[in-house]
């Protein structure tokens, strides 16, 4: 389906413009064929999206590529965006005319074969086989679980990620045919540019980038100030290592980001928008380009949007890769051409941005939600999630977890509920010990809170935040000091040296975590002591950085500190005192001795050693110097008569 | 080379500073990294001096002054991938290729970045060799993937 077929572009026009009734049969037949209601040749649909090709579906593409020509199969390949479970990736769906479109999991290139003979003679694989979507046009395959029966998608409730994986996120005209820009052009012929803002602070809905300020206010705050030019920006600068939202939904769907770009831009009276992709987001920054340009063709961007009078013009710039650049002011430099180093506020943004004028930064998944509350109206959208928030968030899980990958949740629902119900609980049949949740410069919180809700202020009450949405989840194998260690160290790198406290005390904060996780070196003289005294000056350092920093990277940096001794204190007094981790992660706490009996004396571990820790000779057994060895491990990992322990 | 940038220079747009970032990536898709020439040619075109340039351009991580490696190899060291021991497996592939990330080995043939987050934190640990991407690998596989490009030359 290409828009350059003019037919179907007036069409679908007429379809935009007179958007509540489609009374003709033909257009109904029209919309159900795009929409794939009803299939007439083998539609075979794979998830390209990163996530996807990282797991090997570009060659699972070629695959199915080659078998369709060999056999010569007249089917229709489809590029999807990701259905949200990483875990399973490559997901290929097959729909027969017919019958319901089914989904395979882990469909790597070499399974490609079988399971295309299988689907396509109406057999299924039973093993690869995973669910089936209910299509009321369509007759289901039997014994085959519905999506909506799989507890990772049971317990969501997806109205951001909708498309999301079911969708060509490369075609304009499937994003139109299933209700997109429907919100746009309702808003600019019918409401005033205050009305908008009013119907997005009556939905309550708030900033999904982590701070969680009330979206319809900032627009408000930007469109009472008087300037001749505003700009919006939105922030793909998805910089949170652990979070994914933003990446998938811009390559799942980025006509809803686009639309709530083009809703928000009228909203504030700005004529142009910009969207800031991060460096590493290629696909993202591709997929996007390509939208755009899609939009444009068709009329939905430019001058004189669908002849409403209006212009919207967006355009796309790359970051360069700064975690800083995140936080808007920094952001806006970037845009500028600067340094992305963050500025005092106030004045804020909404009346001192972009190029000194009026500007707007919103978050990714904040704008994706401003087409359905625009289409659906306010009062729906405050119905969902708790009294203090609003409608959903995804969460993209990762780490220890089972079912890795992107939940869309309400307000409301329990941090356990999302690890154990939606993520399926800990791989390998491990206890869970922590769950990371806000990014780089969130919180560790301990089991004890997983029932917390998902809610701005709840979560706020107990010393967590919500960030961007990223949940890392860790278990009995990971030692809370060293991910402490690891968050101040990507900190202290991030840090865009503007500040002091924040410049050279996420350095101090590192040097007393290296020290405690260092080796035990003389034990003479007061070393457990002056550890101990960097633990007690820890706290009151983090205190200094968090009240005395410009922005949020600073003023949050200490956070993975403090919360891991709130909550992980035994484990740092055991570092200390025992100086011994339990995880056994700490290299340099791990001491490694051979086992005389079990050593054959084979030399492997001496000739890999590399500090010459190891002595001994040929069919003999061998020693290790204790005082030499730096803890690497590599012995342990050579030997093959499980002759080295480690304690 | 200075031809080609100063082509790349005379087609854009427009020259004002908010281009400057976008020039820089352009420039570095073409060769792989920035060089001296390339910067002091962008100053005379943007009219800005030079160590402005510099400065921006050693602010971001994205940008290298060093020619990359044939096969350049990025690491990831996310949330998700460290906790599945993406720190071992850097050292490990510094110690294979005798480089630290950031500089490209002496016969041109590897260099080594890390990058804070592919976004694919589900599949975690995640690396890719020109964009061909390994996850879920151990330690020991590491040898073996760089013996495959090894080999090929």
């Amino acid at each position: 389906m290409i828009v350059q077929n003019n037919d179907l572009k007036l069409k679908l026009r007429a379809f935009l413009n007179n958007a509540t009734s489609v009374q003709q049969k033909t257009d109904i037949d029209l919309l159900s064929l795009i929409l794939r209601e009803r299939v007439e040749k083998p539609v075979i649909y794979l998830g390209t999206s990163t996530c996807g090709m990282v797991a090997g579906a570009g060659k699972t593409l070629q695959a199915i590529n080659n078998y369709l020509t060999e056999k010569e199969i007249n089917a229709e390949v489809v590029e999807v965006g990701c259905i949200g479970l990483c875990s399973v990736e490559p997901v290929l769906d097959v729909q027969l005319p017919g019958r319901a479109r089914v989904s395979f999991q882990r469909v790597t290139a070499d399974k490609v074969d079988y399971i295309l003979d299988g689907v396509l003679n109406n057999e299924l694989p039973a093993e690869d086989v995973f669910y089936q979507y209910p299509q009321t046009k369509s007759e289901p395959w039997p014994k085959v679980p519905f999506i909506n029966q799989i507890p990772f998608f049971a317990n969501q409730n997806r109205i951001v990620l909708k498309n999301c994986g079911i969708i060509n996120p490369a075609d304009i005209v499937e994003y139109i045919a299933g209700g997109g820009y429907r919100a746009l052009v309702k808003t600019i012929r019918n409401y005033t540019s205050e009305k908008v803002c009013a119907i997005v602070e009556e939905s309550g809905l708030k900033g999904r980038g982590g701070g969680g300020y009330p979206t319809g206010l900032k627009w408000k705050t930007t469109l009472m100030t008087a300037d001749d030019d505003k700009f919006m920006i939105c922030n793909a600068d998805e910089s949170d290592p652990g979070a994914f939202m933003d990446r998938a939904l811009i390559e799942g769907d980025p006509h809803r980001v686009i639309e709530g770009i083009a809703i928000a831009a009228y909203a504030i009276g700005a004529g142009k928008a910009y969207i800031y992709i991060r460096a590493e987001y290629d696909l993202a920054f591709k997929r996007m380009k390509n939208a755009l340009q899609q939009a444009y063709d068709f009329g939905v961007l430019g001058n004189n949007v669908m002849d409403s009078g209006v212009n919207v013009f967006i355009s796309v710039r790359q970051g360069a890769g700064a975690f800083v650049c995140g936080e808007e002011t920094a952001l806006i430099a970037s845009i500028e051409g600067r340094r992305g180093m963050p500025r005092n506020k106030p004045p804020y943004p909404a009346e001192h941005g972009l190029f000194e004028k009026p500007t707007v930064v919103n978050n990714v998944e904040t704008l994706a939600n401003i087409p359905s509350i625009l289409d659906n109206g306010p009062q729906w959208f405050a119905s969902i999630g708790t009294q203090s928030s609003k409608g959903t968030k995804v969460f993209a899980m990762s780490g220890k977890i089972k079912n890795t990958g992107l939940a869309e949740v309400s307000m409301g629902t329990s941090l356990r509920d999302l690890v154990f119900t939606i993520g399926g609980g800990i791989k390998k049949a491990k206890r869970f010990k922590a769950l990371q949740i806000g990014g780089p410069s969130g919180s560790c919180m301990p089991e004890s809170l997983l029932d917390t809700r998902v809610d701005y202020d709840e979560l706020k009450l107990n010393g967590l935040m919500m960030g961007s949405g990223g949940i890392v989840v860790m278990d009995e194998d990971t030692c809370m000091i060293d991910i402490a260690k690891f968050f101040t160290d990507f900190l202290q790198k991030e840090s865009c040296g503007k500040c002091i406290p924040c410049r050279e005390g996420t350095k101090r904060i590192l040097e007393i975590l290296r020290h405690i996780t260092m080796k035990p070196g003389d034990e003479k003289g007061h070393e457990t002591l002056e550890r101990f005294k960097g633990v007690m000056q820890l706290e009151n350092l983090a205190g200094v950085i968090r009240d005395t920093s410009l922005c949020g990277l600073g003023r949050t940096a200490p956070n993975p500190v403090l919360s891991t001794l709130r909550w992980f204190r035994d484990e740092y007094e055991e570092h200390i005192f025992d100086r011994k981790c339990r995880a056994g992660i700490c290299r340099e706490l791990r001491t490694f001795s051979i086992d005389v009996e079990k050593c054959t004396g084979c030399t492997a571990c001496y000739k890999k050693c590399p500090e010459n820790a190891i002595v001994g000779s040929p069919r003999l057994p061998h020693f290790i110097i204790a005082d030499k060895c730096i803890g690497c491990g590599i012995c342990f990992d050579t030997c093959k008569f499980v002759a080295i322990s480690v304690s | 080379m200075g031809r080609a940038i100063r082509e790349l220079l005379e087609n854009q747009p427009n020259l004002n500073r908010d281009r400057l970032i976008p020039i820089l990536q352009e420039i570095q898709d073409e060769n792989g990294y920035l060089s001296e020439e390339a910067i002091i040619v962008t100053a005379e075109f943007l009219k800005l001096p030079t160590s402005k340039i510099y400065g921006v351009a050693t602010y971001y991580d994205q940008f290298r002054f060093e020619p990359r490696g044939k096969y350049h190899i990025r690491i990831c060291r996310g949330t998700a991938c460290h906790v599945e021991g993406s720190l071992n497996f850097l050292n490990e592939l510094e110690k294979l290729l005798k480089i630290k990330s950031g500089q490209t080995s002496r016969d041109g043939l590897f260099s080594l970045d890390i990058v804070r987050c592919i976004g694919a934190c589900g599949l975690a640990p995640v690396m890719d060799v020109n964009e061909e991407f390994y996850t879920g690998f151990s330690i020991s596989d590491l040898s073996r993937i760089i013996n495959t490009y090894r080999i090929k030359e």
